[in-house]
């Protein structure tokens, strides 16, 4: 039961979370420096204010963005609360709009042009999403754990994301992923993260070692083996933790590990076949046997932990589809180049390659402020967008790189204080949904120039160039700062 | 409820994620950026430009300071694809005198990446090589018409005389394996191919500067990195003074026209190689420039060989000019006495079954009349006493290897260490040889051929001129070499150090009187001059066809200003072409020139050709 208050509310500037603003406004100075160094002309030189450059623009940007986010502060948050479905739904008939409306950029049709400004609504469309989340969440008797309730709350997750795949920005699509880190934080699970994490390892083991032989059987994929070794694995584990039947774990690692062996001394010595059937069939044998346990013992942990191991054998066998029929064909280039199957360094390797060389020159110190030569001579490609963290790379160095990233851990664990403070529901899901995506910026942003994650495209908050998305970051920040701001008015509901 | 405290407690799950990934980003930076150095330097070869500035290369002069070989400049024609856009090609092909469908062909290569690797379409990129200076100046005023093309100023080789091809050798672009052995070099660069290119090629080229300009990633040059505070000047290539006399090397490849062989002549008291002919020779000025691939290829396919130095690289029977040496050697070994031992020579020497013919002389004779006859008989005797001496050696064996170590210390079998790249050894048989081919059962009848310098001796021309220098320094020599001197620098003291033979100088006075008899009533009496005292020694090599001409000879016999050796392919005795030829060029060398009775000689002789089947034309 919350505590009514029933004092007068303190004044708008009292209440705003400084901290916070100084850190985005930190960050937005960095940033437009960023810019500056990374379109600067070694042969021109630059007027950083000249609105033809992208510094200059970024100028305008910032400016708006302080705009915007003083208007925010400005209205009354619970108007934007009460908002929430109908922003929501608008954004969802704009995501379905754009792609008829808009012109093809780089193979993205995100793009709607107005005037002579191009914006990008999926941008916008995160802040909505979580208003969205956050609105259903807080309603009255909502229970993650109902099944009813969670599948809503991840419809209105999945709506947007898929109508933005449809755009064929898959890169922004990805970032409603992080709304499930809020998902774990308001109840979800954690076994279902796991899942998510198993998926993702079998993806990567999978497309990774699925041209390698096992054991020299050249019939035998190594890396089928091993996925499907991974799920008996993974089974055993979550045996191991939600049960006590230790009999049982010992049965199936015992049945499973003499399987293999022999299978794959037969297959070597004797006649060579595929080993990673006779791992099919133990798996598909220890999900019918927790099954069968499930129902003797009327145990239903056996039934879900069969689940998972049934889950993670789809899971897999959809892995290879999704490889080839779902992603777009420069997607699974850099998914192979970032796992390693493929060295081009002139194709699609040639970026994360670059990225790495400029940032790895970059030595302790940087070059110094506008000295940097890979940014500023076109070696990285989309060196102030998506690959402006190259630029704080090279000419800042690993001090420069450390300062951004304190900055961005700073914002976020500030975040999670703000959203562990707020009285209401509504507002600690919308704080969660706001520090998750942007952890999931930095973490993929950052990750891809320095080789760690897959070339996904992703602006880094308040360093890449862009309108869109810098309206974007300010309008997601500013509206949770604007419910920090009424987190102490009286409670309407307990 | 299972919950509250649980759930509260994930924020500290959702801060720790974040925590690990800046931890992990900021180790992975710390590797990129701290601890290799890698990315560093592909950072530098991506941005910067290193424009190299191509120092001029060496001159080289002849003894007398007459210039041989200098620097001309040409001109590279350059073309950026992307600015010559719209250019009237049939206006550009008429300008520079070629066909339109070269033109294609040429522009199809240059965007032909596997032909040319780094091509972009932003740099300049080479159209046509080596302008001449008159192909240039007529192009020059039209290029203002031809918008992305441009002039590029290099420097090529220009050779004064046609002349000395083989010592002086030739430039040409450096392959694969010259790159790979030494990393100044980069591919387009030039090297000395042959000659004294080739063996003084550090001293001739230089060092190359650069200049540091920054360059995107299309290639586009963006201007000079630091204002040019990291630029290197080039450091010019040295100059080389040669120690050829290049008149009297004009005048030996005039001798030796429509003739195989060669001549060396060197000055005894320094190894200064004087002259250094092989014939059939070619005209340097073929090989400069676009013609140089042509020319080399049609050069490398001639049968005669033109491209070989045969004075160094050619290994042949030295004939009688040997029998000096012999006979030296037999002096210092007590096996003969100068005055004291004569041996029969009716007309051959005859050893059982055996006979080493002998034409008609006097018999039995001593040494001085026996060089100066040149007798077969009297050597193979000495040869036939030292091996057989089993009060000295105790085996044929030890008495070979007696012989070969005064061979060897005379300069035979071994390389003489010539500045010259593509000497050959030559070829002295020693103990284990004979051992090998006869099965342990030889004696000096076996190998008798070899007294007379037949058989398995086998020497190049600079050996036999150097023999000569040898004789005329009475028992010592200098090691040959080509360079007299490099600009700021001195030359390898190598070629200062005077060799000793083992045989001692008072018995070279001997060889000294033999050969000076040669010339005043033996067999070079062709080579007598009036002015100065001449010494000489003929040589009549078997070959398998028509014997070989050979002459050895230095001249004054007092205090020798230059020792010759003239081989000559098939041509006969050694009197018919060496001789005459040898004493030509002594008259040269010494007295600066020839008498107009001598000039009429060697006009003769250059108009003489020996019919080599129908390989010479």
């Amino acid at each position: 039961m919350a505590t009514r208050y029933d004092r007068k509310q303190p004044g708008l500037l009292r209440s705003l979370d400084w901290p916070t603003v100084v850190i985005y406004l930190v960050l937005l100075v960095l940033g437009w420096m960023t810019i500056c160094g990374a379109s600067y002309d070694f042969e021109h030189g630059l007027d950083f204010f000249d609105f033809s450059t992208r510094s200059g623009m970024q100028v305008v940007w910032i400016s708006t963005s302080l705009l915007i986010g003083s208007v925010i502060l400005m209205t009354d948050d619970r108007l934007i609360e009460s908002l929430s479905y109908i922003i929501y739904l608008a954004f969802l008939v704009l995501l379905f709009v754009t792609p008829f409306l808009a012109h093809d950029i780089k193979g993205s049709m995100s793009w709607i042009k107005i005037g002579s400004f191009s914006i990008q609504p999926a941008e916008f469309a995160k802040f909505a999403t979580a208003l969205c989340v956050a609105k259903v969440m807080s309603g009255y008797g909502f229970d993650i754990r109902h099944w009813k309730d969670f599948a809503i709350s991840v419809l209105i997750i999945l709506l947007p994301m898929g109508l933005i795949v449809l755009q064929k920005e898959t890169g922004s699509a990805l970032v409603y992923v992080s709304f499930f880190l809020m998902l774990y934080r308001e109840g979800m699970p954690g076994s279902l993260l796991f899942c998510a994490v198993s998926a993702v390892v079998y993806f990567v083991v999978g497309i990774r070692l699925a041209e390698e032989p096992l054991w020299g059987i050249a019939e035998t994929s190594l890396g089928e083996t091993a996925v499907l070794l991974l799920i008996q694995c993974f089974t055993v584990g979550m045996l191991w933790v939600y049960t006590s039947a230790r009999d049982v774990i010992w049965r199936i690692a015992g049945v499973t590990t003499a399987l293999f062996l022999c299978s794959a001394a037969f297959a070597r010595y004797l006649v060579p076949v595929n080993v990673a059937w006779v791992l099919w069939g133990a798996c598909s044998a220890t999900v019918v046997y927790l099954f069968y346990l499930a129902l003797r013992n009327r145990l239903v942990r056996y039934f879900y932990i069969g689940v998972f191991a049934l889950a993670s054998m789809a899971a897999y066998s959809s892995a290879n589809f999704v490889m080839e029929n779902v992603l777009q064909p420069h997607q699974q280039k850099r998914i192979q180049v970032l796992l390693g199957l493929r060295d081009d360094p002139r194709g699609a390797g040639y970026n994360v390659l670059q990225a790495k060389i400029a940032i790895g020159s970059g030595g302790l110190e940087g070059k110094g402020f506008l000295n940097g030569t890979q940014t500023k001579l076109k070696y990285v490609p989309e060196q102030d967008t998506d690959f402006i963290f190259c630029t704080v790379g090279e000419e800042e160095g690993f001090l420069g790189c450390a300062v951004v990233l304190f900055l961005f851990l700073a914002l976020i664990l500030r975040l999670i204080y703000l959203a562990e403070r707020q009285q209401y529901r509504f507002g600690r899901v919308y704080g969660y949904c706001v520090l998750s995506i942007f952890l999931f910026h930095v973490f993929i942003n950052v990750g891809m120039v320095l080789g760690l994650t897959p070339v996904i495209g992703i602006p880094l908050p308040f360093f890449s160039y862009g309108g869109s998305s810098l309206w974007g970051f300010t309008i997601l920040l500013f509206i949770f700062l604007r419910i920090d701001i009424g987190r102490n008015r009286l409670q309407r509901k307990s | 409820m299972r919950g509250k405290y649980e759930l509260d407690n994930r924020k500290y799950v959702i801060g720790g994620i974040a925590i690990g990934i800046i931890l992990i980003y900021l180790v992975r930076l710390f590797t990129l950026q701290l601890l290799s150095e890698d990315y560093k330097r592909n950072a530098d070869s991506n941005a910067f430009m290193r424009r190299i500035q191509y120092p001029a290369r060496g001159a080289i002069s002849d003894r007398n300071g007459k210039l041989l070989v200098y620097n001309q400049p040409a001109y590279d024609l350059m073309v950026v694809m992307v600015e010559q856009r719209g250019v009237d090609t049939l206006d550009l092909c008429q300008s520079l005198g070629i066909g339109v469908d070269w033109y294609e062909r040429r522009m199809n290569e240059i965007k032909d990446p596997i032909r040319n690797p780094g091509y972009s379409p932003y740099t300049q990129q080479l159209f046509m090589s080596q302008l001449s200076t008159e192909e240039f100046s007529r192009f020059q005023e039209k290029l203002f018409l031809f918008p992305g093309f441009y002039i590029q100023k290099r420097s090529i080789r220009q050779y004064s005389y046609p002349y000395a091809a083989h010592i002086l050798g030739d430039v040409g672009e450096v392959g694969p394996s010259d790159i790979e052995r030494d990393e100044y070099y980069r591919s387009g660069d030039y090297i000395g191919k042959l000659g004294v290119e080739r063996a003084y090629e550090t001293q001739l080229r230089g060092e190359k500067g650069s200049e540091i300009l920054l360059r995107d990633a299309r290639g586009r040059i963006k201007g000079r990195y630091q204002d040019g505070k990291y630029d290197v000047a080039p450091v010019p290539g040295k100059n080389l003074t040669l120690t050829l006399d290049i008149r009297l090397q004009a005048l030996g490849e005039r001798l030796m026209k429509g003739k195989i062989g060669s001549i060396v002549a060197i000055e005894p008291e320094t190894g200064e190689v004087l002259c250094m002919v092989s014939s059939p020779t070619y005209d340097p000025r073929q090989m400069v420039g676009r013609q140089r691939g042509k020319s080399h290829a049609r050069l490398s396919a001639d049968p005669m060989k033109p491209l070989l130095n045969r004075a160094i690289s050619g290994r042949y029977p030295p004939g009688s000019t040997f029998k000096t040496s012999q006979g030296l050697t037999f002096l210092q070994e007590g096996i003969i006495s100068p005055t004291g031992t004569s041996y029969p020579c009716t007309h051959g020497f005859h050893f059982g079954r055996l006979t080493v013919g002998c034409h008609a002389h006097p018999s039995p004779l001593t040494l001085v009349p026996a060089i100066a006859t040149s007798c077969n008989g009297y050597f193979c005797w000495g040869l036939y006493h030292m091996l057989s001496n089993r009060k000295k050696y105790s085996t044929v064996q030890e008495a070979m290897t007696r012989w070969k170590d005064y061979m060897v210390s005379m300069g035979f079998g071994y390389r003489l260490g010539i500045d010259l790249p593509g000497e050959d050894r030559g070829m002295i048989p020693n103990a284990a040889y004979y051992d090998k081919a006869y099965r342990r059962s030889w004696n000096g009848v076996t190998v008798i051929s070899i007294a007379i310098g037949q058989g398995e001796v086998g020497l190049t021309p600079l050996q036999i001129a150097n023999l000569g220098a040898t004789i005329a320094n009475r028992g010592y020599y200098v090691t040959p070499h080509v360079v007299k001197g490099i600009q700021g620098e001195q030359i390898d003291t190598a070629f200062l150090v005077k060799h000793r033979t083992m045989v001692s100088p008072s018995n070279y006075e001997w060889a000294v009187q033999g050969m000076r008899a040669a010339v005043t009533g033996g067999t070079c009496r062709a080579a007598n001059s009036a002015m100065y005292e001449v010494c000489g020694k003929t040589g009549t090599a078997e070959n398998r066809g028509h014997d070989h001409s050979v002459f050895m000879g230095f001249a004054p016999k007092d205090n020798p200003k230059i020792a010759i050796a003239v081989y000559v392919e098939n041509g006969g005795f050694g009197a018919v072409y060496g001789v005459p030829i040898g004493a030509l060029m002594m008259e040269q060398y010494i007295n600066g020139g020839l008498s107009d009775a001598s000039e009429a000689r060697a006009r003769e002789f250059e108009e003489r050709t020996i019919n080599y089947g129908n390989q010479i034309r």
